[in-house]
């Protein structure tokens, strides 16, 4: 009881520390979102502009009208989302058909094949980008969507989290169909995905996601402007020494931004889902 | 007629073709996961073996392919450049890693306390660099941190202080890679590592708390043992990452100042599709992954000596 005053001003004190740390990591994480967005709407003068301006004295939508008019933006998000949904629906149909496959069925050689699809996770792209490059020239691929969509689209990862989550599913729901005649396609498509749907969506976002934020795979494969994604029409709005389009390149960063962050604000908690699911129950 | 059927079976069938029956008995697990196999044999173990063959060539991407038995692993040794993207590698890895493997493991045990007010919202803002793509963030580092009159140093000399050479000197490019890696990372971390802290029970740091233990005691003594796991996770992905940095490295730095913040894979590339070297690239990116996996396994085999 004696204790009690000081007890209680020591834990104010330290929620006020704890409030303290939490409130000024927030602020370092929004900083660059809000100079982003404020460089977006600055004239050239303004972006260097002593003091510094977080609202724009002289606001301009110029910016955004000439990465739509003069930088095919419209073409370049066409571009991005045809390859980041392809991958997704591809990559998504082949993991957890892999997965599905891993969980319910005994097979010879299931240990080794498995061991195999655990190993592959460790080779770093470094290792395969050269001679992936050289393949694709000789299928005629460079230039096309085709090396950002295909070659990962039945990923180790994919599997491994697919298999986790049909292991959960009650074979009887599949000996059932079985005893109807169905076909054991049938009964993937019919049965399985249907029940594993929460997790494609989580999945599904990850892997979005990581299409949309690449970089090094466009860069590489995508060669004609018409054809870039939009990591590489940002990049490509640096201009050579002090000429860089700031404006521009801001204004295109934050178009960038807005369809992840839209589906990252609706799906929030299915995306926590995708991204812990390896780190914690593997 | 059972009895010999089942007895004339077994004589007839050698083992081998049991194990055909087998395999032809689950044919549809093989169609479920070869599309794996078939992708991982083209482009996978097709192009590594080609590497490999690549890596004792010279070969400029055209023309003929000449035999050139060790040149290429003979050269490594003198890549100054290379050598100095590894020893890159390291020094971010020490100048991040270890702050934003602690920072989250804070803030995870702090917004996992369930004492805070606004978890969700602070949760969410300091998740949100993750989804934002690293040639964005990078350009708007770089007008955070631009020499004259980026808003970092323009704050400084508001407040009367020296301003900082953010990207032109060597050890200040460094600083600013590493903050813009953890901008973009350490929500991920403390995500993974909130997954965690739920799957450990939370009465055991109590416990050390009513037995009279501190709270920053019962952090280091009970809540780090029991994440090691999650820790180790992070860490790996963190080493793997240190040494692969590449849109970071790209837009803020070009990675220089002189080397300065260069990677082995933007070495690789530049080898690679600067100078069309494909031989001696893939000889690098060898070597690189075979320090790579040393790398892990040897975090791997501390982790467990430890225990």
């Amino acid at each position: 009881m004696k204790r009690k005053p000081f007890q209680n001003i020591k834990s104010r004190i330290i929620s006020f520390l704890l409030y303290l740390v939490l409130t000024s990591i927030s602020a370092f994480m929004v900083l660059p979102f809000v100079w982003m967005l404020s460089t977006s709407f600055k004239l050239p003068p303004d972006i260097f502009g002593f003091p510094p301006q977080i609202i724009p004295r002289n606001f301009t939508w110029d910016n955004y009208l000439f990465v739509f008019q003069e930088r095919n933006l419209i073409r370049i998000l066409f571009n991005t989302f045809t390859i980041s949904s392809l991958f997704t629906l591809l990559s998504l149909f082949f993991t957890s058909m892999g997965g599905y496959g891993f969980a319910k069925f005994e097979f010879p050689m299931k240990k080794i094949l498995f061991s195999l699809l655990l190993a592959t996770m460790i080779i770093p792209g470094a290792v395969m980008m050269v001679p992936t490059f050289v393949i694709m020239r000789e299928l005629g691929w460079v230039d096309t969507f085709l090396p950002l969509i295909v070659p990962g689209a039945a990923n180790a990862f994919g599997i491994f989290f697919f298999r986790q989550y049909t292991s959960t599913i009650n074979d009887e729901l599949m000996d059932a169909a079985r005893v109807d005649g169905a076909s054991e396609f049938r009964i993937f498509i019919r049965i399985i995905m249907p029940i594993i749907s929460p997790g494609m969506i989580s999945l599904g976002l990850i892997f979005f996601m990581a299409s949309w934020n690449n970089y090094l795979g466009p860069l590489i494969y995508l060669k004609s402007p018409s054809n870039w994604t939009i990591t590489l029409a940002i990049n490509a709005l640096i201009g050579g020494a002090g000429l860089t389009y700031w404006g521009p390149q801001m204004a295109m960063s934050v178009i960038s931004l807005i369809p992840l962050l839209i589906i990252f604000l609706v799906f929030q908690k299915r995306f926590a889902e995708g991204i812990t699911a390896g780190a914690v129950k593997g | 007629m059972n009895i010999k059927k089942l007895t004339k079976s077994n004589l007839n069938k050698p083992s081998s073709s049991s194990a055909w029956k087998q395999i032809k008995k689950s044919r549809w697990a093989y169609v479920f996961i070869s599309p794996f196999y078939i992708l991982f044999a083209i482009f996978g173990l097709y192009p590594m073996l080609l590497s490999l063959y690549l890596s004792f060539t010279r070969w400029k991407g055209v023309g003929e392919m000449a035999f050139a038995g060790l040149v290429n692993f003979a050269l490594i040794p003198q890549d100054r450049v290379f050598w100095q993207s590894m020893m890159n590698g390291v020094i971010l890895f020490m100048l991040y890693v270890p702050i934003m493997l602690f920072l989250a493991l804070a803030l995870a045990v702090i917004l996992n306390s369930g004492k805070i007010k606004g978890f969700r919202v602070f949760r969410t803002i300091i998740f949100l660099p993750f989804i934002t793509n690293m040639v964005a963030a990078g350009f708007s580092f770089r007008i955070l941190l631009e020499k004259q009159n980026g808003l970092m140093n323009m704050l400084l000399r508001i407040f009367g202080l020296p301003t900082i050479p953010w990207l032109e000197n060597i050890w200040w490019a460094r600083v600013s890679l590493s903050l813009l890696i953890i901008w973009a990372w350490l929500g991920y971390n403390m995500v993974i590592m909130l997954a965690g802290l739920q799957t450990i029970p939370r009465d055991l740091s109590e416990a050390a708390l009513v037995d009279g233990a501190t709270p920053i005691q019962a952090f280091f003594r009970v809540t780090v043992p029991l994440m090691r796991p999650v820790i180790l996770f992070c860490l790996i992905t963190s080493t793997i990452g240190s040494f692969g940095l590449f849109p970071e490295v790209m837009t803020l730095t070009m990675g220089g100042p002189v080397n300065a913040t260069i990677t082995p894979l933007i070495r690789i590339y530049g080898v690679a599709f600067g100078s069309y070297q494909f031989g001696y690239a893939s000889a690098l990116a060898y070597t690189f992954f075979a320090m790579i996996f040393l790398l892990t396994v040897i975090q791997f085999r501390l982790n467990r000596e430890q225990v």
